[in-house]
């Protein structure tokens, strides 16, 4: 038996970034680490910090994504000095693109809507395409007009996982991989976790970000975990020269040159393979917007699952059954990444900033009728 | 360097059906037999470096050469990025190096003000 502060179950950015910022406040912490048989969302999704358009009907998820956007740049620099990994984060504002009056009218509704919410700054500005070309040569003659915020950004996730790994051993947390856990059980007022490893760990505190594998967990320590998986699909193109300095909602240029498209969303249970159909209408919708990438190699396609509550946020809550338990997850670790290293390390250790963190509760998903009876 | 790095280990018993090619490799007249990949023609005629890395600059040459790595990428008649292990070599072909990243050149539409 391993003993320790705190067990943080999964590997990915969220729990590293929980484990990590947890280090960082001073507690022992193991890191349980599936490995790489894990569906991994961290290394199939699409790398945006974005904020334009989160929140709509739901006015603490806007702010919580405006909060992480913020405190991404300390994160950045911390993580690079630490660790000599740099995440490449850029966050110059984000274009999102309409090629018909409809999608237009109801990003604009939606926009309103959410700056209407909330008593913060929330700049956003609609562009028509002679204002886009100014920013980005490249838009082609399909699009009518663009939504744009100086909130959004990028950066490389393949480089911010590590970086997080890497700082969080630096900091001395135990980080164990191929260590799938089995079963969580309280013992003497801790938490013993068994992995199929034949290990156990004892800790005072346990933090589920297992991701899709939060459903099954959450059955272990008394917490509702509503999660099912989205299937998101990708492609890399050829290393390019600089055409595009702007991160947009379906097409990105990596500071190494790569471009990323993206991407779909459809619900097909837990298959993360590629159809040829998908990636053509993805492809599609990339040349309708730059007509130049037509010519663009593409090396290699992917398909992730994203980790997705009922109404899309985060869910953030510990166990009333068994106080102690956690749950940290959601579908944009790598946006809220800097929230989930500096905000929820202090909520998981002292209770802090708990009303900023109540309202992603899952007591959200229960019926009205449920919670009476 | 006149180090022959590569050379055929058993000659073609094919050959004679798929003869002699030849190619030009950053203007240099070049031969193979036919049938082989563009890497394979390359590498027989003791070409060591094939591209440069985007994003170190560091010279690079075939590594899997079964079409996972990108590390053999050349120019092939004008097309830039193609991965040379996975092309058979053809008869008149106009292979360079390949330099850094694509460029695209950006054609105007529109009205742009």
């Amino acid at each position: 038996m391993h003993n320790t502060d705190i067990i943080v179950i999964g590997g990915g950015i969220v729990g590293s970034s929980v484990a990590y910022g947890l280090a960082r406040h001073g507690a022992r912490v193991t890191m349980l680490d599936e490995g790489d048989i894990a569906f991994r969302a961290s290394r199939g999704n699409f790398g945006l910090v974005w904020v334009q358009g989160k929140g709509y009907g739901f006015s603490p998820y806007a702010r919580w994504t405006m909060q992480s956007a913020r405190q991404w740049p300390a994160l950045a620099s911390e993580l690079t000095q630490r660790t000599g990994i740099d995440p490449f984060l850029q966050q110059p504002g984000g274009f999102i693109f309409f090629t018909n009056q409809a999608d237009m009218d109801a990003r604009v509704h939606l926009m309103q809507s959410i700056q209407a919410s909330i008593d913060e700054k929330y700049d956003y500005t609609l562009l028509s395409p002679a204002e886009i070309r100014k920013h980005i040569p490249a838009i082609g003659p399909k699009v009518i007009g663009a939504c744009y915020t100086p909130m959004d950004g990028h950066a490389n996730p393949l480089r911010l996982l590590p970086a997080l790994q890497q700082g969080a051993l630096q900091l001395g947390v135990d980080y164990r991989y191929n260590n799938q856990v089995q079963a969580i059980d309280r013992q003497a007022g801790r938490f013993v976790v068994s992995t199929a490893a034949g290990e156990q760990f004892s800790g005072s505190k346990v933090v589920l970000c297992a991701g899709l594998g939060n459903r099954h967990l959450g059955q272990f320590v008394g917490l509702d975990v509503p999660v099912t998986p989205n299937q998101g699909q990708v492609m890399i193109g050829e290393r390019c020269a600089p055409f595009l300095s702007y991160p947009t909602m379906h097409v990105r240029q990596t500071n190494e040159g790569t471009i990323q498209i993206g991407d779909s969303l459809e619900d097909v249970g837990y298959d993360d393979t590629t159809r040829l159909s998908l990636q053509q209408a993805i492809a599609q919708r990339a040349i309708d917007y730059f007509p130049v990438l037509a010519d663009m190699r593409i090396v290699r396609c992917w398909a992730a699952l994203r980790i997705m509550s009922p109404d899309g946020m985060p869910i953030y809550q510990e166990s009333a059954d068994m106080p102690g338990a956690y749950v940290v997850t959601c579908h944009s670790g790598v946006t809220l990444a800097a929230n989930h290293v500096f905000t929820i390390p202090g909520w998981i250790l002292h209770g802090e900033s708990a009303g900023m963190i109540a309202p992603f509760s899952s007591e959200r998903f229960r019926v009205p009728n449920e919670a009476q009876s | 360097m006149n180090t022959i790095l590569f050379r055929t280990l058993q000659a073609d018993s094919n050959t004679a059906k798929t003869g002699t090619v030849s190619f030009e490799f950053e203007g240099r007249l070049l031969t193979a037999p036919g049938g082989i990949s563009v890497a394979a023609a390359l590498m027989q005629n003791q070409v060591l470096q094939f591209r440069d890395s985007p994003v170190s600059g560091q010279p690079r040459a075939p590594y899997c050469q079964m079409g996972i790595c990108f590390e053999c990428l050349v120019q092939i008649n004008g097309v830039q990025n193609r991965q040379a292990c996975m092309i058979t070599i053809e008869e008149g072909m106009k292979i360079r190096m390949q330099h850094g990243q694509t460029a695209f050149t950006i054609v105007q539409t529109g009205d742009a003000k």
